[in-house]
């Protein structure tokens, strides 16, 4: 989606900010993200235009980065680590399990992902990129289950932080 | 300017190469080929493929040669097998992922990377893993398909299309192994430029539609020529397979296109064998064309020229048309016209050019120049639509090689982004805006910000001014510019290059088809006595252009008119006075290959050869003459344009006495002036044609030709290696024989050297013509314009009018690209474009109606905002097909004004 | 005697665990005050009598002196840019993360000192795109400082100024690559650059540019408090000072521990984290990150210093700090498919052999690591790793741009050189089992 008054405001001083407008490339694309929880054909677009790039540019760079989704993701993203550590402290056996609870959950979208570097706190994920560790499978679904129930506040899913019902 | 020289050895060569230049740039001018795939001279390394790794003693590891700096004393090591090993890994690597379809790939057959594995790679894989998978071919411009499958990711095409085209539509999409080229969904590839990036691919990633499945490269045959789409003329390779032509590449002439083509100069070939083409001569017969023999037809269209001049004079007799042949038709119809009929209502241009004593007379610039200019002023047309290879060397120009670009255009265009000021005159006001721009230059001053920046711009730097000098906009008198012109002709580090369009216009003009002149570059007057005793009389006055043609003929004047290769109802401004001036003739004789508006009420029509079935040579904007290659023989019985003017001169009673185009070409060498010495032998063997007048541009002339031919087009091809016909006569020992790729440090004939530059007497030798056949009067001199201007700056419009830019496309008929912004804007042809604040204060919204009243009269159309028109001015698409601006342009205004009036 | 930590870059957040991220809580523990007395210097005499002398090296990963790489800036061009590299990314590193959370005024302080002495105004922080809640307080921290005139115009009324812009990262491991990440922060794909030219002359849009490690510019403000040859007095030979190891793994106490260089991996794994669990013992350790060859649990290698250049004897780094031991219930070859997968899935993609290399070594490897290897897979994955990283030497050669392909190899070279016959025997195995 376009950015709505607000955001196109916050991007146009985003851009603003840099020597040179297309290294507001990535800011814009995590504001898009916090604003519609992924990265739309149109919202690229609109990067393009506010930096001076063609939308294939865009595009060009942000499908180089992993945090930005190109298809809508729930409500809450699960990120496990499997990497070398987590791989020999439970890990592996964590995403397996969360997929399989949260595969019908629409609002959930769990995924794989590399050394968060928390490794002191094996196995170990993150939900909108707040950390959590040292888990279990039944206390990583209880996590989850306390950010469905409001009873945890989530970041966006591009983490950012979200202040009084606004996004910060 | 000589660089620094340092001396190094490879595999034991000593070799000396230029410092800072790269290792494997180095190696190919000294004749060693070091394997590649993502490097391209013409543009940035990147240094991604791997390929080219050598040892460089002292180094740690295998530095690739596309990135190492060649330096002083250094000692690489290619054959060694640390290096042989590594780049076998690489190719191992490119191969583990790349689909085994090579049978059904266009590549197949002229793929390095086949051509490698094929010559030095395993038998079998050690790769047991699945391959990466993509959906087959996807579209990604109406002419380019990508098979990610086979892609190599050298980045050849993304840094074509960004770094070249300057349209960076296609990007590398995701990463690691996943990496693809693509575009923006529903944003394809519309680029003019889009076929480069199908030569340039090394493996059959990109293919192009026209040629997919055409033709193995085996069963290619192949000649040099030069590209007949527009002016610039670029050099290509034209293939043919069973007598039809399938295909064209670029060929780099450093001079000229580098390698580029435009994707009209690549794909359109294929009208020559369009299935509506005229194939033979064709005579009215009761109001029905019916085919006749040769004989017949040439015998009607004497006839019926003979009766005109008979009645009425030899001012009875007109000729429009003759820019798109070769030089060769342009002289022989001269020679027709003005020394058999002795009309010299004779002009190639439509309305649509410039006098030709300007073009002929003014200080002239290289199209090179503009690399190194003190800085470039534009008083043209857009470039990108019109002149698009020209386009890429002052895109480069100005965006890599830092010259200052200074716009005169009347509104944006595809260099605007790229221009250091914009003095954005409204039409008419060109020549006192040059006439400040000058003055601002030469004081370093100005009180207008915009020629104040210019002036500064180019302040401090060397070199000359490089003006691109054409006409803006259809809908103003040439007078404009030609004062703009005037103006800054008056300062010596002025230069011209003229941005005239179509195809061989500079040769006709410089060889006699337009009123006044004689060939060579000399006036009637000048040249008379000399042309009278070679070809036995001249017009006895100057005579008509084609505007004062098409009024004459209104008038009842004109009594027969030959259409060479002309549509006036398509191209010339005034679209009215075309229609009534051509309805008022009662012969037409069309010379043309296929039938248009303005000739379909011909008596009699002549077919003619077309590109890739005739030889001869072309001369482009900048006065170089570049050889045509014969390709395919000719469809039906059509017959080159020389020789059907010289068969109906053999009807006048007058032999020219000319057989071969060879001999056409020697008659220009020895009689007109400018092109004195520029024989058949010399375009034969001269690597980037020859530069008339020649006696000014002989340094230019290299004989050998560039190196290593590379029989297709992913590694640059170089000029004077492929052979055709005539080249073969003239270059024999130069000719380097086609070979492959080969892999490491496989020796080959190098790139493009200096070239080595002929000695005196060899150029002496070739360029000697018959002295004993010349006139027995001193040659004439060649025309240098006086910079007269003939008519007074427009009036300033009055404050409720608009005035009207008429400008071409490349594609005539709505190929809308969305991709640049001063393109985005074309609208459908019946669309007038203006200011939004224009559009405003009328009182219309984008889409409503407007009643346009002109000199012409008044018409309805629809307006639409846009802020690439400056407000004041409006803009509208020439040429569209059937509407257009030439519907509302009165050639006898100076320019249009145009009142609107809301209808909605 | 066991050993225990030195605590000098880490001492405010092991202080003051409730508040030392907070402007108050970073006053109250003397932050900023180096900063004050630094801008009464000249920046030769930080660069000269404090860095130089102090013998500091990077802490990202390729350990060079940090006063020298500033030296590289050509004299009298301006503007410069320092840029720190806060995108912590290698596998079982974790640092970075915990001083930029837990402190991040002395990184600030840092990056102010580090600015007047490059004589930068505009610096940049890349933080990993992760990171949120380092995000939340970097930022709080940037503007709290400027609000007490520590960053800004006219610092501390020195007439020097400086900014700093956050810029997240957006998930790419190869953007800590120094060059990579200067793509990035200019809105490219994250692909590493051809050097030369070097990022000291031309480096964020063109202009020179120092990029420096979080950990390395958080030590600033200590080796100017305590003097630069006071601090180069820590440590061991050329390896001066304290350094962060991240450790991680099967041992009883995983976390970040800040030692004096010279300790041996012995005491960081035992004395520090508690020995391995369930006392049983280090079958192999992979020092420096995921990039590093490895060690086993022998006696030379558990005694050697951790000595940026002593540890090389045996092929191996101490590249960004972590310590990842693995006892004998862990598969090797499981581990270094688990490290091909992340290499595979990061590769940039630009150079030919790591693109196809890093995902042909991690299907082997998988196969390998699932019972289905062959007899030859681990020739052929030698020799392919020769391919990316001809001679298979540490530190290594490479036919690519930058070391992540050849990185890849690593733990091929590991497997077959410790693990040679175990692998092979279990091949064989496989191979009678399915016969
Ligand atoms: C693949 C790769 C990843 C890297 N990741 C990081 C990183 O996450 N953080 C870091 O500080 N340095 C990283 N580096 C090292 C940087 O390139 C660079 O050397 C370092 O930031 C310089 O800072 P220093 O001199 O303070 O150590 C990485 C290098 C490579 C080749
Ligand atoms: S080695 Fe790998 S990650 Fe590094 S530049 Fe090359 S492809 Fe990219
Ligand atoms: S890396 Fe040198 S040609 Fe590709």
């Amino acid at each position: 989606m376009a950015f709505s008054p607000e955001n196109r405001g916050r991007a146009r001083t985003i851009v603003a900010r840099y020597p040179q407008s297309r290294s507001a490339i990535l800011p814009l694309a995590h504001l898009a993200q916090d604003q519609d929880g992924w990265l739309s054909d149109e919202a690229m677009q609109e990067i393009a235009e506010l930096t001076g790039v063609t939308a294939a540019q865009v595009q060009g760079t942000c499908s180089f980065y992993t945090m930005f989704k190109r298809d809508p993701v729930g409500k809450y993203l699960v990120s496990v680590c499997t990497n070398v550590t987590c791989l020999v402290l439970g890990g592996p056996e964590l995403l397996e399990e969360m997929r399989h609870r949260y595969d019908a959950d629409p609002d959930v979208t769990v995924e794989e992902v590399e050394c968060l570097a928390a490794c002191d706190g094996a196995p170990c994920m993150q939900v909108n990129y707040d950390y959590h560790e040292l888990l279990t499978p039944d206390a990583a679904a209880e996590v989850v289950d306390e950010y469905k129930s409001g009873k945890r506040r989530a970041r966006t899913v591009s983490g950012t932080a979200v202040v009084g019902g606004g996004r910060a | 300017m000589s660089a620094e020289l340092v001396t190094l050895t490879i595999d034991g060569k000593e070799i000396t190469a230029p410092k800072g230049s790269m290792l494997i740039q180095a190696a190919q001018d000294a004749g060693i080929f070091i394997p590649r795939f993502c490097w391209h001279e013409r543009m940035k390394a990147v240094g991604m493929c791997r390929m080219c790794l050598v040892e460089v003693e002292g180094v740690r590891g295998l530095p690739p040669a596309c990135t190492t700096p060649v330096a002083e004393g250094m000692v690489v090591h290619l054959q060694k097998d640390n290096v042989q090993k590594a780049q076998d890994g690489v190719l191992e690597f490119l191969l583990i992922n790349h689909p085994l379809d090579c049978p059904v790939c266009d590549r197949g057959g002229e793929c390095p990377l086949q051509d490698q594995t094929v010559a030095f790679g395993p038998g079998e894989s050690r790769f047991v893993e699945e391959k990466r998978h993509f959906v087959k071919p996807i579209e990604i411009s109406p002419n380019v398909l990508l098979d990610r499958e086979r892609c190599i990711q050298c980045a050849r095409c993304t840094r074509f299309a960004d770094e070249i085209a300057g349209d960076p539509l296609i990007t590398f999409v995701a990463r690691g192994d996943r990496t693809e080229v693509n575009t923006f969904p529903d944003d394809p590839f519309i680029s003019y430029f889009s076929g480069n990036v199908v030569q340039i691919c090394p493996v059959g990633a990109l293919t192009a539609k026209p040629y997919r499945f055409r033709a193995r490269p085996w069963d290619l045959q192949t000649s040099e020529t030069t590209c007949q789409s527009c002016s610039v003329g670029c050099r290509g390779a034209v293939q043919s397979s069973s007598n039809r032509l399938v295909r064209f590449l670029g060929v780099d002439v450093e001079p000229v296109n580098q390698g580029w083509l435009c994707d009209k100069g690549r794909f359109g070939f294929e009208f020559v064998h369009a299935p509506e083409r005229v194939r033979e001569p064709l005579v009215r017969v009761g109001g029905d064309m019916t085919e006749q023999s040769w004989p017949q037809a040439l015998e009607v269209a004497a006839e019926g020229i003979r009766k005109a001049i008979d009645l009425h004079g030899p001012g009875a007799v007109a000729v429009i048309g003759g820019a798109r042949g070769s030089n060769e038709d342009a002289y022989v119809w001269a020679r027709f016209a003005k020394g058999v009929l002795r009309t010299d209502n004779v002009d190639a241009q439509l309305g649509d050019g410039l006098p030709p004593e300007v073009v002929n007379g003014l200080p002239e610039a290289m199209i090179s120049d503009c690399d190194d200019a003190a800085a470039i002023v534009l008083l043209a047309p857009d470039l990108k639509e019109e002149l698009p290879v020209l386009y890429l060397r002052v895109r480069r120009a100005a965006a890599e090689l830092g010259v200052p670009l200074i716009d005169l255009s009347p509104r944006d265009h595809g260099l605007t982004k790229h221009a250091t000021a914009n003095l954005r005159p409204i039409p008419g006001e060109q020549g006192r805006v040059a006439e400040k721009l000058l003055a601002a230059i030469n004081s370093g001053t100005s009180s207008d910000p915009q020629i104040r920046a210019a002036a500064q711009a180019v302040s401090g730097r060397d070199g000359n001014i490089v003006v691109i000098l054409g006409r803006p906009s259809m809908a103003e008198s040439a007078d404009h510019t030609v004062a703009a012109a005037a103006a800054l002709a008056a300062s010596p580090r002025v230069r011209f290059l003229s941005a005239l369009r179509r195809s061989n216009v500079r040769g006709a003009l410089d060889l006699g088809l337009s009123p006044g002149t004689l060939p060579g570059r000399v006036t009637l007057d000048a040249g008379r006595a000399w042309f009278d005793a070679a070809w036995g009389g001249t017009p006895e006055a100057r005579g008509l252009d084609t505007a004062g043609i098409l009024q004459a003929a209104k008038a009842g004047k004109i009594h027969a008119l030959v259409l060479l290769g002309a549509d006036p109802l398509a191209d010339f401004p005034d679209r009215k006075l075309a229609r009534e001036g051509l309805d008022a003739i009662s012969f037409v004789v069309a010379v043309d290959a296929f039938g248009n508006e303005s000739n379909r009420r011909c008596d009699v029509f002549l077919p003619v050869t077309l590109w890739g079935e005739k030889g001869g040579s072309t001369t482009n904007l900048e006065g170089r003459i570049q050889r045509m290659g014969r390709r395919v023989s000719p469809e039906g019985t059509a017959m080159d344009d020389w020789r059907i003017a010289a068969e109906l001169a053999f009807r006048f009673g007058v032999d020219f006495d000319l057989e071969t185009v060879d001999e056409v070409t020697d008659e220009i060498a020895r009689l007109a002036p400018a092109h004195l010495g520029v024989t058949s032998r010399l375009l034969g063997a001269a690597r980037d044609g020859a530069v008339v007048p020649l006696a000014d541009h002989r340094d230019a002339l290299v004989f050998s030709s560039a190196g290593v031919a590379s029989e297709f087009g992913w590694e640059p091809i170089r000029p004077g290696t492929v052979p055709d016909e005539a080249f073969a006569a003239a270059q024999t020992a130069n000719v380097v024989e086609a070979s492959g790729t080969g892999s490491a440090g496989v020796t080959q004939p190098g790139g493009q050297g200096p070239g080595e530059a002929p000695s005196d007497e060899e150029i002496d030798e070739i360029t000697a013509v018959d002295e004993s056949a010349v006139p027995d009067v001193p040659r004439p001199e060649v025309l240098v314009w006086d910079r007269a201007v003939t008519s007074p700056p427009a009036p300033p419009p009055d404050g409720y009018a608009l005035r009207l830019v008429a400008g071409r496309k490349l594609y005539d008929a709505g190929r809308v690209t969305t991709s640049s912004p001063a393109l985005a804007n074309l609208a459908p042809s019946d669309v007038l474009l203006v200011h939004p604040s224009d559009r405003d204060r009328i009182g219309v919204t984008d889409g409503g109606s407007v009643r346009v009243i002109t000199a012409r009269g008044t018409t309805v159309l629809a307006v639409r905002g846009d802020d690439h028109t400056p407000s004041g001015t409006a803009f509208m698409i020439f040429d569209q097909p059937g509407e257009g601006a030439a519907e509302i342009i009165d050639i006898n205004q100076s320019v249009m004004d145009l009142r609107l009036e809301s209808l909605s | 005697m066991p050993i225990t930590e030195t605590r000098i870059v880490t001492k405010r957040l092991r202080d003051r665990p409730d508040d030392s991220w907070t402007i108050e809580g970073a006053l109250a523990s003397g932050a900023y005050d180096v900063l004050r007395t630094a801008l009464t210097m000249t920046p030769e005499a930080i660069q000269d009598e404090q860095v130089k002398a102090s013998g500091l090296r990077g802490r990202g990963g390729a350990g060079f002196a940090t006063a020298t790489k500033w030296s590289f800036l050509p004299k009298d061009s301006f503007p410069r840019y320092l840029v720190i590299n806060a995108d912590e990314g290698e596998p079982s590193t974790f640092k970075d993360h915990m001083l930029i959370e837990r402190d991040p005024h002395q990184l600030l302080e840092g990056i102010a000192i580090a600015s007047f002495a490059v004589q930068c105004n505009l610096a940049f922080v890349y933080l990993r795109g992760e990171f949120a809640l380092g995000y939340d307080r970097l930022t709080a921290a940037i503007d709290e400082a400027r609000n007490r005139g520590f960053l800004g115009n006219n610092i501390l009324g020195s007439g020097f100024d400086l900014d700093i812009i956050v810029h997240r990262g957006a998930g790419a491991y190869i953007c800590g690559e120094e060059t990579a990440l200067l793509e990035s922060l200019e809105g490219q794909r994250g692909m590493p650059r051809i050097r030369p030219p070097f990022p000291a002359v031309a480096g964020l849009y063109a202009k020179p540019t120092v990029v420096n490690n979080v950990e390395t510019v958080s030590t600033l403000p200590h080796i100017l408090r305590m003097g630069g040859e006071e601090y180069g007095k820590l440590g061991v030979n050329k390896s001066t000072g304290t350094r962060i190891f991240s450790l991680s793994g099967l041992v009883n106490r995983p976390g970040n521990y800040e030692v004096e260089l010279g300790v041996t991996f012995r005491q960081l794994i035992d004395d520090l984290g508690g020995g391995v669990r369930n006392g049983g013992k280090v079958k192999f350790m992979i020092p420096g990150g995921a990039s590093s060859q490895w060690l086993t649990g022998s006696d030379e290698h558990l005694d050697c210093p951790l000595d940026m250049d002593a540890v090389g004897q045996f092929g191996v780094m101490l590249g960004s700090g972590a310590v990842m031991v693995y006892d004998d219930t862990v598969d090797p070859v499981l581990v270094a498919w688990r490290l091909a997968k992340f290499f595979a899935h990061e590769s940039c993609g630009k150079c030919t052999p790591c693109r196809e290399g890093t995902g042909w070594i991690e299907k082997v490897l998988y196969r390998m690591s699932h019972g289905l290897g062959r007899a030859d897979d681990l020739d052929m994955l030698l020799d392919v790793g020769d391919n990316i990283s001809p001679g298979l030497n540490a530190p290594f050669s490479q036919t690519t741009i930058c070391p992540l392909g050849p990185s890849a190899v690593s733990a091929v070279v590991s497997l077959n050189k410790y693990f040679r016959d175990e692998i092979l025997a279990r091949v064989a195995t496989a191979t009678e089992v399915s016969a």
